[in-house]
């Protein structure tokens, strides 16, 4: 039995029970976790993750489970949310572009509109995942990464009943599929990934600075209308255009379209918008691990 | 025997004042992350030599499977602290803990549960949230129905429960879980004392599997009860280790006198929550001729003086005076200040005092709980035994008797007795003795 050094050597040495414990032997050699001021640099710990895979799929259910709860129309706002807007914008913009790349403006506004909805959610609900749950942070252990990424997951499910809806507007407007089409779960990865990451980055710094809340919904609003959502990004003059490819979304949306509507892909804009995104993801998850630790004592 | 847990030099410093700077100037933060200001950075320096402030230092510390360690000391004494770096909630500024078996932390009874979902929905989150597998959930999942006594109400959204049913259920879930090290922190403060009794028959069920527990309470019967050892903590140090019964009256005998006044010079360290924040609880003689210790006769001052951190909020303080078994004497409630009743409070330092008129108490030992509401029901911040003092017997009121007298208060009531008839002959009635306050 090791004796404490120091001022808890004052008491006697701890008594011991000698009642039902559990031999020497049940014990591991190895401590299953060491406690201690971590480094900063370390990168996401899968191994952790993935222990806690459970409990991220149990909040993502419960994320999904809570968000319609005590409303009349229910999961119909996830249809609601982008068609309401498909119709803002096609009352707005619809008679100025007519028909956009060979496509009436509805479709071509559904089409932006619902994979930006989802993204649109997944940032904002992600950004504010933390601050919502203080009484989780700062009473039980998981992995923090958790949280955003919950959030982003449950979008996940509105995002299937908005593809739905747009598959029907489809087939109302006879648009053939081509294989094509199969880039679009490759997309809609990309634009998870893109959403965590900035979920990542906006909850991390909320727990800090709760202007986040305030600012995050400006945010996502003026991203809308960079991310050619409402109008093509030929639109945009040939000489500011690259502006457009510093925005992932832009691309990925362009994308989707593309993809629906066999049109080409931009291959140069896919790539760079990868490549922002997956460079985004690695400094998000570091600075959200840098400051994950101290989470507990700030919020 | 190999400690199970092992805990090497561990100390926290929190910075008191970062959070205001970072709230102040996000501006400047926002300049700084992309590129270090000399001003930010001086700015730093300053307050991290002014303001920290270590919540404990310098722990060591073995604990062998099969223990059951209470943990004892004030309000601010570290054993929170201690409890959330035992928990990886928050990591320790130096040292380390080597844990060699599963953690459980209990640090609040229904952490994540939602009012939205169903019992038997919150019962697989919560769960999970503690750390079961699912697995494990559904295997305990009739059991911990059972335990909970929720009946008929399994599939009905948790908000409509009653506080009494929740804390029931939440309890239940946590008492199923099965980590080698089980951490629970004043769980027992809430529910009533037929579910406090069951919490510790399952807790002291649980050890009896030689999990090892620790347990922070201020409820010292229970510790006695529970624990085969007691730390005893204050000011973030070790104060003494050992068998309960004698750290317990040594900690029972030196709080009692030094918790008739406490100060939290700094907000941010205060106790208290993003609402409200105490700064300062004492309970003085009401009048300067009167000395430092209390008899009966004394009148005496309950101060509070508290931050209010929220614009508007209509703040008032429930204050209730125990014996030191905690049998509540009576309670007393600042809204009753006409010049602030139902108002709304700006932000700000607050002073409220209440004056106990002497020849009131008994003598012997008193606990002052503080409770702060808002719209004159809504508790916002609680804190039990924020003040223990002693009030001492004078020898002049005693006629005859040296025992403490029975009964929570000592009013010096005045008696009268008046003779109604002298007893002239031998077979009248005996006599009566009228008595009257």
């Amino acid at each position: 039995m090791t004796l404490m050094p120091e001022e808890s050597v004052r008491g006697l040495p701890p008594t011991v029970d000698v009642l039902p414990a559990p031999p020497d032997a049940a014990l591991p050699d190895e401590p299953l976790v060491v406690i201690e001021q971590r480094d900063a640099w370390l990168s996401i710990e899968l191994a952790e993750l993935w222990r806690n895979r459970e409990l991220l799929y149990f909040l993502t259910w419960r994320d999904i489970k809570v968000r319609y709860k005590q409303t009349v129309l229910g999961a119909a706002w996830a249809l609601l949310q982008p068609a309401f807007m498909m119709l803002i914008f096609t009352l707005v913009f619809g008679r100025l572009t007519g028909a956009v790349e060979h496509v009436p403006y509805p479709l071509f506004a559904m089409a932006g509109l619902v994979p930006w909805t989802f993204f649109a959610n997944a940032v904002s609900n992600s950004g504010n995942s933390l601050v919502n749950n203080v009484q989780l942070v700062t009473k039980v252990y998981f992995p923090r990464l958790l949280m955003p990424a919950a959030s982003v997951l449950a979008g996940l499910v509105d995002l299937g009943f908005a593809a739905l809806l747009l598959g029907a507007m489809m087939l109302y407007y006879g648009i053939h599929l081509t294989p094509q089409i199969f880039m679009l779960p490759v997309l809609f990865a990309l634009i998870t990934f893109c959403a965590l990451s900035t979920g990542m980055w906006m909850s991390a710094l909320n727990v800090k600075y709760r202007d986040v809340r305030f600012a995050l919904p400006f945010v996502v609003q003026l991203w809308l209308f960079a991310s050619s959502v409402v109008v093509p990004s030929t639109v945009v003059p040939e000489r500011l255009r690259w502006l457009l490819h510093l925005n992932p979304m832009s691309a990925f949306i362009e994308g989707c379209r593309a993809a629906l509507f066999s049109t080409p892909f931009h291959w140069q804009a896919l790539g760079i918008a990868t490549a922002l995104t997956m460079a985004g993801f690695a400094v998000a998850a570091h600075f959200f691990k840098q400051t994950e630790r101290s989470f507990a004592d700030f919020i | 025997m190999r400690p199970i847990i092992h805990i090497e030099n561990v100390g926290k410093r929190y910075q008191l004042a970062s959070e205001r700077v970072a709230y102040a100037t996000l501006r400047e933060s926002l300049v700084g992350s992309f590129r270090k200001s000399v001003n930010r950075l001086r700015r730093r320096a300053e307050t991290a030599a002014d303001r920290a402030f270590w919540a404990l230092r310098g722990i060591n510390l073995d604990i062998v499977p099969g223990e059951r360690l209470g943990i004892v000391g004030v309000n601010g004494a570290g054993k929170s602290t201690l409890l959330k770096i035992l928990s990886r909630i928050t990591e320790p500024t130096e040292g380390r803990a080597r844990l060699y078996g599963r953690v459980g932390s209990l640090l609040e009874v229904g952490t994540g549960f939602h009012g939205e979902l169903t019992g038997r929905e919150n019962i697989y989150l919560n769960g999970a949230i503690l750390g079961m597998k699912h697995a494990e959930i559904a295997r305990n999942f009739d059991e911990i129905v059972a335990f909970a006594e929720l009946g008929r109400f399994l599939n009905m959204p948790v908000k409509r429960f009653s506080s009494g049913m929740y804390m029931r259920l939440a309890f239940a879930v946590a008492a199923h879980l099965q980590p080698e090290i089980l951490i629970v922190d004043e769980v027992l403060a809430v529910g009533d004392a037929a579910f406090q009794k069951k919490c510790l028959g399952k807790m002291s069920e649980v050890s009896q599997n030689g999990r090892t527990i620790i347990f922070v309470s201020h409820n010292m019967a229970a510790v006695q009860n529970l624990c085969s050892r007691v730390l005893w903590l204050a000011g973030g140090h070790v104060v003494e280790d050992g068998e309960p019964t004698r750290v317990i009256a040594n900690y029972l005998k030196t709080t009692l006198t030094t918790m008739s006044q406490q100060t939290w010079p700094d907000p941010n360290a205060a106790p208290g929550n993003d609402r409200v924040r105490l700064r300062r609880a004492a309970i003085v003689p009401a009048a300067a001729e009167f000395e430092d210790h209390f008899t009966v006769r004394t009148p005496l001052r309950v101060e509070f003086e508290y931050w209010n951190l929220v614009d508007g909020t209509a703040l008032d303080l429930a204050v209730v005076i125990r014996t030191e078994e905690g049998y509540p004497i009576f309670s007393a409630v600042s809204g009753r200040d006409p010049r602030w009743a139902g108002q709304r409070f700006p932000a700000g330092l607050y002073r409220s005092s209440f004056e106990i008129p002497g020849n009131l108490l008994n003598d012997g030992v008193h606990r002052v709980d503080v409770n702060f509401r808002r719209n004159e029901r809504q508790l916002v911040y609680r804190l039990d035994d924020v003040i223990v003092f002693d009030v001492t017997d004078t020898a002049e009121d005693r006629v005859g008797s040296f025992g403490k007298l029975v009964g929570a208060v000592r009013p010096p009531l005045t008696w009268t007795t008046t003779l109604i008839e002298e007893q002239l002959e031998a077979d009248t009635p005996p006599q009566v003795v009228e008595s009257a306050r």
